[in-house]
């Protein structure tokens, strides 16, 4: 009875064996999934949490923020710290300087629901490297925000020029926009 | 052809020829083990989904170049207190029997570097000298990951070769003969005359051959039965002190032992040279025959590789103790019976 038993044993095993050697063929057949990382990259979904950014109103160009320092006080961290000016005819103050320190941020999104203006939001970016502590623990989001500016003024239809921009007529054709994914350094 | 060229060159054929074939396995066993490298690498990643190795030119197809490149730029060194001249000597006894064993091997009619009669014994006897090689490279080590895996290496080695002889000697009882070539003779016509199928010699042929397979893959150290290499366990076993191309070596020595167990697999049980069907055979089909064979087979190894995690120890010991032998030997009585049987009815009636 226990041969038995144990032949029966041998040939289940056996033919276990075979159907695992059946999946790693099908397997074997079916298409790469990974992503060729640098090379390619892969699109961050609606809901990525990279670090804060300006948002950059598309009608304007600007920000939308009014240093109304609401995020400031929302981050349990106190990781950000705002500053704002009354520009030359305007009603309402304007950022000036917006200091974001990364290393303490915890990414929980207080500050982008707290903003009255919707002018925060999170950016899709995940290659954040730099050669110093400063780009992280004082990360300048309105100097980011430039960067982004010049690429939003060449790509906008040219018969729409807003009056703050106007100082800019020929621009360096060489400078194309960052594509999503690419390394950035901020500054 | 040869044979113009061997009124050409008279009496200095023989030597002529000993080297065509010296440099031709030689290069048959570099670009083996070279390419079975960037093979496995790549299969293992097609079979996880991923393209493998892809980097370096064409496709990954410089790959083994990178690897050769780096092994070689790397210093060989011997730790203090090694026994060098075994520690040197090591890769080269791993290296050599495989060398030795292919030029038994029939890859066509007539295209063997030496038919010897008993080229089946010399391909197990000088198979055997692989382990003493792994044995010596762990024990000349003076490393307790080595050692333990010389221990290994010697205890699987001694269990695999007795079913794998058992099996051996059931086919030899149906060819009859030691002599390669003449077993790939035997085998000519359909594919129902490969030793694999002849289920009217011996019922349980094919199980015949997985037996083999498994023995092959423990004796080459082959995952699932890698405990002598293990390198989660052992770092790499007995090539952990080997740097450089002494470890490169141990790793041709690999692929090579694979090939040589590969092509036997393929004399023994799928009929060598001979085409599967009796049209498509001749001098210029019959290594292509062979080595279609032979790298099915390779790829099965490789399959096998990374489909299964690696076995316990003494489950190693288990199967071959408890399940490989009893079948081995059953299958030996059950082949003799059949032989020897309608003999003695004969003799009776």
């Amino acid at each position: 009875m226990t041969t038995i038993a144990a032949f029966k044993e041998v040939c289940t095993g056996f033919m276990s064996l075979l159907t695992g050697m059946r999946i790693t063929l099908g397997q074997f057949f079916k298409p790469i999934i990974t992503v060729q990382y640098p090379r390619q990259t892969l699109k961050m979904p609606a809901r990525f949490r990279g670090h804060i950014r300006l948002v950059l109103d598309p009608e304007t160009g600007k920000s939308r923020c009014t240093a109304c320092k609401l995020c400031e006080r929302a981050c349990p961290s106190t990781c950000i710290a705002v500053d704002g000016a009354k520009l030359e005819g305007q009603k309402t103050k304007s950022v000036t300087d917006y200091r974001l320190n990364f290393t303490n941020c915890s990414l929980c999104g207080a500050c982008v629901e707290a903003c009255p203006f919707d002018a925060i939001e999170f950016s899709k970016e995940y290659n954040v490297v730099a050669f110093t502590r400063d780009a992280f623990d004082k990360m300048d989001l309105v100097q980011l925000l430039a960067a982004r500016r010049e690429a939003w003024t060449q790509n906008r239809p040219p018969e729409a020029p807003p009056a703050q921009l106007a100082p800019t007529p020929a621009p360096p054709p060489a400078a194309a926009p960052s594509p999503a994914g690419q390394p950035q350094t901020p500054a | 052809m040869s044979a113009i060229v061997q009124n050409l060159l008279g009496p200095g054929w023989p030597w002529v020829r000993l080297l065509l074939y010296l440099a031709g396995i030689g290069a048959f066993v570099g670009a083996n083990a070279a390419y079975l490298v960037l093979a496995e690498r790549k299969i293992a990643g097609r079979i996880q989904r991923r393209p493998g190795p892809n980097e370096a030119g064409f496709g990954g197809w410089m790959q083994p170049f990178a690897d050769v490149g780096k092994l070689f730029a790397k210093q060989m060194m011997i730790p203090p207190g090694t026994d060098r001249l075994l520690y040197c000597l090591a890769p080269l006894m791993v290296m050599a029997p495989p060398l030795i064993c292919l030029t038994v091997i029939p890859y066509g009619e007539n295209l063997v570097a030496r038919n010897v009669d008993v080229g089946l014994l010399l391909v197990f006897s000088f198979g055997s000298i692989n382990v003493m090689a792994l044995m010596l490279a762990g024990w000349a080590s003076r490393n307790k990951f080595a050692i333990i895996s010389s221990a290994r290496v010697v205890s699987q080695n001694v269990a695999y070769e007795i079913p794998m002889l058992l099996v051996v000697i059931t086919l030899l009882m149906a060819t009859g003969t030691l002599n390669l070539n003449e077993i790939v003779g035997q085998q000519g016509g359909w594919f129902w005359n490969w030793n694999f199928f002849r289920v009217w010699v011996n019922p349980l042929m094919p199980v015949t051959f997985v037996i083999f397979f498994i023995c092959m893959l423990a004796e080459t150290n082959r995952a699932p039965f890698d405990m002598a290499e293990a390198e989660s366990e052992l770092v790499a076993g007995a090539f952990t002190e080997y740097g450089g191309m002494g470890f490169g070596v141990f790793f041709m020595a690999e692929y090579a032992n694979i090939v040589v167990g590969c092509s036997i697999a393929t004399v023994l049980f799928f009929g060598g040279w001979q085409s599967p069907f009796v049209v498509l055979s001749g001098p210029v089909f019959g290594p292509l025959w062979f080595m279609v064979k032979l790298y099915a087979l390779v790829f099965t190894v490789m399959w096998v590789r990374w489909t299964f995690p690696r076995t316990q120890f003494y489950n190693l010991l288990n199967l071959s103790w408890k399940i490989l032998i009893p079948i081995s030997l059953f299958t030996l009585l059950l082949t003799g019976a059949m032989m020897k049987l309608p003999l003695l009815l004969h003799h009776l009636f």
